[in-house]
C-alpha cells in the first residue's frame, strides 16, 4: 500500500489544479460555496431555535431548577444560616446561633416572611410551623440579667433544646436541597446525608409512577390489539373503500379531546346509553360502574390514542406489496403462517414506533384521567398540577415534573434512535 | 373478497375479522354520533332517550357571554399562534432540508420535542417563566406557548413535502434567469404549499384544542373554548356542552375536508410535475 500511494498521488498531481472561470482554485471555491449554504441553512433555522429556546426550553429549565431550589431559610434566616454551618451537629448549637436566630426572626417578623420559613421547615418535622410562628410572635426578646438566649428559647418551648430541630435548620441552610427529588421517589435524607426509603405509610409517589406506567402500558397494548387489525384491513381494501373508511379514523383524530371525553361520559355514566342498553336487553340488572374509574379511563384513552397506532401502521402496510403474501401462499404456506413469517416482520418496526409514541404520550396524560377517573386513576401529571395549583408547593411540582420529563425524554431518545426524528410523519 | 372455494373455517375467519374491524370503527365514531343529537334536546340532562327537541342550548351557547367570549378568545389565540408557528416552522424546515450542518439531527429532535414533552410540564414551566414578567394572564404569553406547541407539526409536514421536492426545478428556474426570490415565490412555494397549509391546520388544531397550558397561563379574561368546556365538564355537564361539542365537531369536519382536498391537490401537482 505504502509503495502504491506516492505513485497514485503523482498521477493525480500531474495535471494542473482545477480552477474556476475566474482563476480561483475550484476546491476552495466549492468549500466556500458549501459553507455559505450551511450558513444560510443555519440562518433559516435560527429564528425558530431562538423562539423555542425562550418560550419552551428556558421555562422547562426553570422548572428543573425549582426542583432543587431551597431559598426560604437562606434568605429569611441569613445570620443563622451562616453561623449554623460551623455547628458540630452533636450537642445544641452555640449561644451565638440562638442570638442570630432571635435577630433573624425579629427581622422576618417585620418583613412578614415568617410563614414561608415556617412552611418550609414544617416539611421536615411536622409541628415546626407552629414552633416558628409561636417564637416569632414573642420577638424581640428582652433578656434578664445573666440569662442566655439559649435558656430563654428552651424555656419558651423545649423543642428548641432538641438537636433534631436544629438539624433541620442546618440542613436547609443551603440554597439547594435534594429534599423534593428524594420525596418524589419516596426517599428521605438521613442525618448522614444519604437517602433511605421512607416508612411504608409515608410512601406515595413510587406507586403513582408505577400506576402511570401501568395504565400507559395497557393503553398501548389495547391500541395495538385494536389498531393493528384495523390498519391491516384498511390497507388491503380497494383504495376507494379504504379512503372512505379512513375518514372514520381521521374524524375522531381531528375532534377536540374534550368533545370526546364529554361523549364518553354521556355513554358510560350510570344512566348512560351503554348501561341503559344493556339493562333493556336484560343482560345486566344493575347499572355497571363504567365512568369515573379505571374502565372509563382505559376506554377514553384508547379511543384518543388509537389513531396514533392506526395511521403509522396503515402507511407501513400500504408499502408492502400484496404479492409477497400471495407468493408465500402459492408456495404452500398456510395463510396464517404466511402472515406471521412474511407480512408481520415487515410491519414490526413501523408499528413499534407508533406504539412507543403512544406510550410516550400516555405517561404525560392529564385531562382524560382528571375528567374520567377517580383519585385512583390520577397519574403523575395530575400531581404536578395539584402541587402547582392547590398546595402551591413548587418544589414538589417541579421535582415530580422533572422525573416525568426525564422518563419522557429517555423514551423519546429511544424513539429518535429507532425512527429518526426527521422521519416522523403525520398520517 | 373470498374466493368461492374458501373452506368454512376460512369463511368464519374472514367474516369474524371483518366484524371485529367494523366494531372498532364503530367504537371510533360512536362518541361523536352520540353527543350531536343531545345538543338538540330540551332536557337539562345529557340523557337518552330525548323526549323533546329544542334549540335552547344553542341559544345558551350563542347568547351566553361566557361561551361567546371563550369562542372569541379561541379565535384570537389560535390564528395568531398558527401564523407564527407556520412562519417560523416553514423557514426552519427549508433550512433543515437545504443543507447538512453539524448538530442537525440533535437540533431536529429539539425542534420536535414540544410534541412529546408532557403538556403539564410545559404549562407549569411557562407559568414560572411568564408570571415574574407580569405576563401570566395575557394573550401574548398564551399565543407564544401555543406557537411552541404547534411548531413541530409544521416542521414535520413541510420537511416531508420538501424531501419529495425535486431540486432540479430550482436549478432550471435559475438557469432560465429567475433570481432566488422569484424562484422561491413562483416555483418552491406553490409546490410546498400543501405541506405548509396542512402544517398550519395541525398547528391551528393544536392551539384550538389546548387546555392544559391555558389552565396555568390564562386568566378569566383569556378563557378559551376548550378551557370553558373543561370547567363545564368538571362542574356540571349540561347540554350546552353538547352544543359546544357539536360546533367543534363541525369545525373538525371542515378541517379534515380541507386537509383531504389539499392532499388530493398535492398528489395531482406532484404527478403533473413529474
Amino acid at each position: 500500500m505504502l509503495e502504491v500511494m506516492p505513485t497514485m498521488s503523482q498521477t493525480l498531481t500531474v495535471n494542473a489544479p482545477l480552477t474556476a472561470a475566474d482563476g480561483e482554485l475550484l476546491t476552495v471555491k466549492l468549500a466556500r460555496e458549501h459553507r455559505n449554504k450551511q450558513l444560510k441553512a443555519v440562518a433559516l433555522v435560527a429564528p425558530l431555535a431562538i423562539f423555542l429556546l425562550l418560550t419552551f426550553l428556558v421555562p422547562i429549565f426553570m422548572l428543573l431548577g425549582r426542583s432543587v431550589d431551597n431559598p426560604e431559610v437562606v434568605t429569611h434566616l441569613p445570620a443563622t444560616s451562616q453561623l449554623i454551618a460551623s455547628w458540630d451537629r452533636r450537642a445544641l448549637p452555640s449561644e451565638e446561633v440562638f442570638q442570630a436566630m432571635a435577630r433573624d426572626l425579629t427581622a422576618a417578623k417585620e418583613a412578614k416572611t415568617v410563614p414561608e420559613v415556617a412552611k418550609r421547615l414544617n416539611m421536615d418535622i411536622s409541628g415546626f410551623r407552629s414552633l416558628i410562628q409561636k417564637t416569632a410572635r414573642k420577638m424581640p426578646l428582652e433578656l434578664a440579667a445573666g440569662e442566655t438566649m439559649r435558656d430563654r428559647f428552651i424555656q419558651m418551648d423545649e423543642r428548641w433544646g432538641d438537636p433534631d430541630h436544629w438539624h433541620v435548620i442546618a440542613k436547609n441552610a443551603k440554597s439547594w436541597t435534594p429534599y423534593y427529588l428524594y420525596s418524589s421517589l419516596d426517599l428521605r435524607e438521613t442525618k448522614a446525608g444519604t437517602p433511605e426509603l421512607a416508612p411504608e405509610e409515608e410512601r406515595a409517589f413510587i406507586s403513582i409512577f408505577g400506576r402511570t406506567l401501568w395504565i400507559s402500558f395497557w393503553v398501548t397494548v389495547f391500541c395495538l390489539l385494536l389498531g393493528y387489525p384495523l390498519a391491516y384491513w384498511l390497507a388491503n381494501l380497494p383504495a376507494r373503500k379504504s379512503n372512505l373508511l379512513m375518514i372514520l379514523v381521521l374524524l375522531p383524530f381531528w375532534t377536540s379531546v374534550l368533545v370526546r371525553v364529554a361523549s364518553w361520559i354521556v355513554l358510560l355514566q350510570r344512566e348512560g346509553l351503554i348501561n341503559s342498553a344493556l339493562m333493556n336487553l336484560g343482560i345486566i340488572g344493575e347499572p355497571l360502574q363504567l365512568a369515573f374509574n379505571r374502565v372509563g379511563v382505559y376506554i377514553a384513552m384508547v379511543h384518543i390514542l388509537l389513531p396514533f397506532v392506526i395511521l403509522p401502521a396503515y402507511s407501513v402496510m400500504k408499502s408492502i406489496p400484496p404479492t409477497y403474501m400471495r407468493a408465500a401462499i402459492s408456495l404452500g404456506d398456510h395463510p396464517f403462517a404466511a402472515f406471521w413469517k412474511i407480512y408481520f416482520p415487515q410491519t414490526v418496526a413501523g408499528v413499534a414506533a407508533g406504539a412507543l409514541l403512544v406510550f410516550i404520550m400516555c405517561i404525560g396524560y392529564y385531562i382524560t384521567p382528571a375528567l374520567l377517573g377517580s383519585p385512583e386513576e390520577q397519574m403523575v401529571s395530575y400531581y404536578v398540577a395539584f402541587y402547582t395549583n392547590v398546595t402551591i408547593n413548587w418544589g414538589m411540582a417541579a421535582a415530580l415534573g422533572s422525573l416525568l420529563l426525564i422518563a419522557t425524554m429517555t423514551l423519546y431518545g429511544l424513539y429518535s434512535k429507532l425512527v429518526g426524528a426527521n422521519k416522523l410523519s403525520l398520517g | 373478497m373470498l374466493p368461492t372455494y374458501a373452506s368454512p373455517i376460512e369463511r368464519i375467519w374472514f367474516w369474524s375479522f371483518r366484524i371485529f374491524c367494523v366494531l372498532i370503527l364503530i367504537f371510533l365514531v360512536s362518541p361523536l354520533l352520540v353527543i350531536v343529537p343531545l345538543s338538540f334536546s330540551a332536557d337539562t340532562f345529557l340523557l337518552y332517550p330525548i323526549k323533546s327537541f329544542s334549540l335552547r342550548w344553542y341559544e345558551e351557547f350563542f347568547g351566553n357571554g361566557i361561551w361567546l367570549t371563550s369562542l372569541k378568545n379561541s379565535f384570537i389565540v389560535a390564528p395568531a399562534a398558527t401564523l407564527l408557528a407556520t412562519t417560523l416552522g416553514t423557514l426552519a424546515a427549508v433550512g433543515l432540508t437545504s443543507s447538512d450542518f453539524p448538530g442537525k439531527s440533535v437540533l431536529m429532535s429539539v425542534l420536535i420535542s414540544p410534541m412529546v414533552v408532557p403538556v403539564v410540564i410545559v404549562g407549569v414551566g411557562a407559568y414560572l417563566f411568564f408570571a415574574p414578567l407580569g405576563l401570566s394572564n395575557s394573550y401574548f404569553a398564551l399565543i407564544l406557548v401555543h406557537t411552541a406547541l404547534g411548531v413541530p407539526f409544521v416542521v414535520i409536514t413541510v420537511s416531508a413535502t420538501l424531501r419529495g421536492f425535486n431540486a432540479n426545478l430550482i436549478r432550471a428556474s435559475a438557469s432560465l434567469g429567475a433570481n432566488p426570490i422569484t424562484t422561491y415565490r413562483r416555483i418552491v412555494l406553490p409546490l410546498i404549499a400543501p405541506g405548509v397549509i396542512s402544517g398550519a391546520l395541525f398547528a391551528f388544531a393544536t392551539s384550538f384544542d389546548e387546555v392544559v397550558v391555558t389552565l396555568f397561563l390564562a386568566g378569566p379574561e383569556q378563557t378559551t373554548l376548550p378551557r370553558q368546556m373543561f370547567g363545564g365538564i368538571k362542574e356540571n355537564i349540561s347540554p350546552a356542552i353538547a352544543a359546544a361539542a357539536t360546533v367543534l365537531i363541525l369545525f373538525s369536519i371542515a378541517l379534515l375536508l380541507t386537509l383531504e382536498w389539499l392532499r388530493g391537490r398535492a398528489e395531482k401537482t406532484r404527478t403533473s410535475v413529474a
